[in-house]
This record gives C-alpha cells, structure tokens and sequence, in this order.
C-alpha cells in the first residue's frame, strides 16, 4: 500500500510544525530574533565600559596646558576635551548646567578647578587627572628622574567579562521561552480548532505527535545555541571554555522541562493568549530571579535561597559552568538531574490536568 | 452486517442527559441524516459512536467492532470531519491534504485528486486562515476522506457554503454513497436531509423521536395539501386531486404550486417552535 511517494507521519507531522513555526512571524521573533537584541543590548552596549571623556574649559591662560610636552599633552587629550574661554563667569555656568565637567583658571602659580559632584565618578577622574599632570609638570620641571614608576595590568579574565555571562543565561531564557510557549500554543490551537480531536481518530499514536512536536521545539533550541554562540563569538569576542558542548544535553533537558511548563499552562487556560500568556508569566519573572540577565551574587540571601527552586536557575548555572567557567562536564551533571526531575513533576501534573477539549 | 450498531447509549454531563438510552442501527452502504435543534445531543451522540467519547452506558458498533476504547485497526476505515477549522495552523490546502494523507499512508498524488474533486485546485497554495469558510469546509471534507473511508461521519458539513458549493458538494456525497460507502450525517437543512438521506433520524432532548425515510415521515405527519393560485387565493384540502381537476375545468391551472407536507414541517410538528441555545 505504501509507495515511494508517502512521507511516514512523525516527518509529514514535524514538517507541518517547522512550517507552522517558520510562517509565523511572532513566534520566530520572540525565539530569535527577541533574545537577540538582548545579546546584542549587553554584549554591545555594557560589554564595553569606557568614560566618556571629561569636558574641560580653559579660562584665559593656563600655564599647565600651553607648557606641556607634546607626549603629556597626547596623554591629556586623551582623558580631557578642551576648550577655550575668556569668561570665568560662563564657564562656570556651563559646569552648573552640565554642558561641561569641569572649569580650569590660574590664579598665579595655582590651579584652579571648579568641577560639580553631579556625576561623582566623573569628579573623582578629573580630580585624579588633574593632580596627576600637576605632579607630573612637577617633576617634569625639577629636572629630577621620577623615583618610582607605575605600571597597569589588567585583571578581567578572574571574573567574567560581560559577554562571558550574558550569553549562557540569555540563551538559557530563550530557549526556555521558546519551549513553553510552543508548547503551551500548540495544545491550546490544537484542542480549539478540534485537531487534537481529529488526529485522536488519525490512526497514529500519541506517542507519535508529541515525539513530533518536542523534536521539532529541540531542533529550534539546537538553531538558537548555534546562532547565539555564532553571534557572541563573531561580534563581542565570545570565548568559551573546554566542556561547552555539555551545554547541548543540558538545553535538551531544559527544553523538555520547559515545555513541560507550557503544556500546564495550556492545560489550565481555556484560549491560546492566555495560554501564552501564563506561560510568560512564569518564564519572565523566572529569568529574572534565575540571573539570566544579571548576576545573582549581589542579590540578598533569601533571594538566592529561592531561586535554587526555579529550573532556569540550574540550567543558568550549568550553562555559566561549562561554557565560559571552565568546569569540566561533570558540572553539567547535578542541573541536567535537577531540570530532568523538574520535567517528569509537571509533566505528571499537566498529565492529569489534561482534557480533549475546553469545554 | 450492520455499518453501526448502537444499544441504549447514555452521556451525562452534570444533571443534564446529553445522549438518553439511545438505539440505532444503520445498515451497511446507507446514507443517514440526524436533525435536531441545538442542543438535542447530536453531537454528544456521534462522538460517542465515532469513539472518541466513552459513554456512561450502553455500547457501541462499528463495521464489528466495538468503538471504545480507542481502536487503531478502526481508524483508517472511518473517515470524520468534526468542524471546518480542525487544522493545521499556517499550512496551504495543498500541505493539509499531504499532512492528513501522510497519516494514513496515501500517496501524495492520490491526495492531489481531492483538491479537484472538492474544486480547490485554484486554491491549493492558499494558507488555510485565508480560505473562505466554504472553502475550509470543503477542504475539511477532502481531509476526512482521503483515505478513501468505508465509513464517513460528518458533521454540519455544508454549513457556511453557498448554494452552488452546496450542490457540488451534495453530488460528491451522493457520489460516494453510490459507490457502496455508508454516510452518516448532521444538518440543519430539510431541504438536504430530504434530498440525500435514505432515512432520518430525528432527535431532540438527547432521544430520537423518529427514525425512518423520509417519506414515511412526512406520510407519516397527515398533513393537508396546499394549493397556491396564480391569484393570490390558497385553497387547503385533503383531496388535491379533485381540487385540482376542478380547478382544470375552471381553466385556472395556469401558475399554480402545489405544497405538500415537508421534512420541515415534520421536524417543528415533533420539536416544537421555541427557540433553543
């Protein structure tokens, strides 16, 4: 009966969701592209924290400045944008407003600096910077070798860059977005429009249309992974350590677990919004709690007491720790245990919530 | 051997009795119809016998086998439409009928033949959210029978259509019905019911109330005949047929109707005139 020309029905299924998944723009937004422009917001805007430079004004003749050697005073450009002035009064007024930073004028042999405390980093900068060339003019004109030297290392590879840690926890929300609310989605359109009905008297099991769906929703998660670790890697430097590839069986339980979630949420909710909506309400507040989008190290006890219940919790862990914190793949263990424990407990639940129909 | 068999099949769903101690036979290559108002348990009823609703009591028979609980050896020789939107989201008619044929292993091109049997061709790369809602029937049609069923439940399936749709449709029926397959179907029309079916089953309040042909129910009514002049003037009797030779002998044939009972009129006769849910 069977002739080269019929697709078996767990391909004929997963091709109808990747086509109902791909056609729909909101749903390929809010799995991509969405998470995306988180990676890109931190990775790009955060990832690299330089001051702004400090905006000077020169009233009348500054000894310092017009003295300085050429190297000195490439060094101070480098900190101070100057500017020339004759009137102390509207300088002073441009520093109030905070059209500049800071007021320079000399009276005799000193340096005078009227700065505001408005922005109090930038105050202790320029304060800083401004000794510094005065110390520097110094010894500079004593005709004296400075007695010590000062050299600067960087320290960033102790702790994470900022792309080192957005990227695992975002790409553990995505996925786990995603998850939940392609699940949740599904069993609410099927059972409205009676499809769950009709494929009931479809001579294919249960076992098959679910198979369908969850590869369907993992292959999406496998897609967001390449395209976040492409991205992170390709644009914001990216690096990830020894035993990321751990991070595939733990987006693979993550997955399960999550549309897990989305299936409760479809089964306690009688439209596909509110389906989608509870869904979000348990997704977003978890990532949140769970240090997807910051650490949790400077949060109160009670608060990392607590999100040791949320699944997003481990599975922003053992992604922090396999893919940029260089924990050998046995870290990945405890939260693939945990996410998987997760998974059976509320599929259980959603199971026996379960109806047909929503009648 | 009987297509269906049912014995005393009973739903309840809280104090209301849906389905009441219901019994019903049909025979193997029959056409069907079951007419009721909203409410009257039709649906209740065929899900019951399509297997996809265990019943409080009684049992069920399909083709020899019993319907419940779910049996796969069952499924691909009956074919169910439930309602025009049972699909799959964001596909075109054409991916629908592929989906639906991949699931009872028909080859693609067997499945191409629906499209123009139910007249989609020109529609077939249409996503179903953008069909009309004939159109979407029509296509839930073509995906209940694609596997070529013995046995085919539909439910309301030319609601929504336009007249031609309607007609079109009630050939293919017909059409299938001839070539020895047995239809079982729900409506609201008379007119359909009266045309297609070899019996109808009338039901209200979860019991059918008559089960017969058509004519047998109408027969069965003992309604006067209607006779409709060109004038305006109606003149009802008992005995059209020497009201109508009188009238020959008057010379005023010319433009006349003559209105015997209908289905319709069996239909309100045994379910009342108040509205229902």
């Amino acid at each position: 009966m069977r002739s080269p020309r019929t697709r078996g029905p767990f391909l004929a299924l997963s091709l109808a969701i990747v086509k109902g998944f791909v056609r729909d723009k909101a749903s390929v937004f809010f799995a991509l592209i969405f998470p995306l422009m988180f990676l890109v917001l931190f990775g790009g805007l955060f990832g690299d924290q330089t001051q702004s430079k400090v905006e000077l004004v020169q009233v009348g003749q500054v000894a310092l400045l017009d003295e300085m050697s050429d190297g000195a005073r490439g060094a101070f450009d480098e900190t101070f944008d100057v500017e020339e002035s004759d009137d102390l009064a509207a300088a002073l007024e441009k520093v109030r407003k905070g059209d500049a930073d800071v007021a320079i004028e000399m009276r005799g042999d000193t340096i005078v600096a009227h700065y505001t405390q408005t922005d109090q980093v930038k105050a202790a900068v320029t304060q800083g910077a401004l000794q510094a060339f005065v110390d520097g003019t110094n010894v500079a004109l004593s005709g004296q070798p400075p007695r010590f030297s000062l050299e600067t290392e960087r320290v960033e590879d102790d702790s994470l860059s900022t792309i080192q840690f957005v990227t695992p926890g975002l790409l553990g929300w995505a996925v786990a977005m995603s998850a939940a609310f392609g699940a949740a989605a599904t069993l609410q359109g099927w059972r409205q429009s009676k499809l769950l009905r009709r494929l009931q008297l479809a001579p294919v099991s249960t076992r098959t249309v679910v198979g369908a769906r969850v590869t369907v929703t993992l292959l999406i998660a496998l897609v967001q992974t390449a395209i976040f670790i492409g991205l992170g890697a390709a644009a914001f430097g990216l690096t990830l350590t020894g035993s990321w590839w751990m991070s595939v069986p733990l987006l693979v339980v993550g997955t399960l677990c999550f549309m897990a979630l989305g299936l409760l949420a479809g089964a306690i909710t009688t439209t596909t919004e509110g389906a989608v909506n509870a869904a979000n309400f348990m997704v977003l507040p978890m990532a949140f709690l769970s240090g997807s989008f910051f650490p949790l190290d400077a949060a109160p006890q009670w608060l990392q007491t607590f999100s040791q219940v949320l699944p997003l919790r481990h599975l922003n862990e053992g992604m922090l720790d396999v893919m940029v914190r260089g924990e050998g793949p046995s870290a990945a263990l405890w939260p693939i245990a945990v996410l998987a424990g997760f998974a059976l407990v509320v599929t259980l639940v959603a199971a026996r919530l379960f109806r047909w129909e929503t009648t | 051997m009987a297509a269906i068999e049912v014995v005393d099949l009973s739903m309840t769903y809280g104090d209301l009795r849906a389905v009441d101690a219901v019994s019903l036979e049909v025979a193997e290559g029959e056409f069907v119809g079951i007419l009721g108002p909203n409410g009257a348990g039709k649906t209740t009823l065929l899900e019951m016998v399509e297997g996809l609703r265990e019943p409080d009591s009684g049992r069920a028979t399909v083709l020899g086998m019993p319907v419940w609980p779910r049996n796969a050896g069952l499924l691909p020789r009956i074919g169910v439409q439930l309602q025009a939107s049972a699909f799959f989201e964001r596909l075109t008619a054409r991916e629908q009928l592929h989906t639906f044929a991949a699931l009872y292993a028909v080859p693609v091109r067997e499945a191409d033949d629906w499209l123009e049997r139910v007249g989609l061709v020109e529609k077939a790369d249409t996503r179903v959210e953008d069909l009309s809602g004939g159109q979407a029937q029509r296509l839930s049609i073509a995906c209940a029978l694609v596997h070529d069923p013995e046995l085919v439940f539909l439910d309301e399936p030319t609601a929504a259509l336009d007249p031609q749709a309607r007609r079109n449709l009630w050939d293919l029926l017909s059409g299938l019905n001839d070539s020895g397959r047995t239809v079982v179907l729900t409506t609201h029309y008379m007119d359909e019911a009266e045309v297609l079916c070899d019996r109808v089953a009338i039901m209200d309040a979860g019991a059918i109330l008559r089960f017969d042909t058509p004519d047998a129910l109408i027969r069965g009514l003992d309604a006067p005949t209607r006779i409709l002049l060109a004038d305006g003037e109606v003149l009802t009797t008992r005995d059209p047929a020497q009201e109508i030779a009188r009238l020959a002998d008057e010379h005023r044939l010319d433009g006349i109707r003559v209105q015997t009972g209908t289905l319709e009129d069996v239909f309100l006769d045994l379910t009342g005139r108040e509205y229902r849910a």
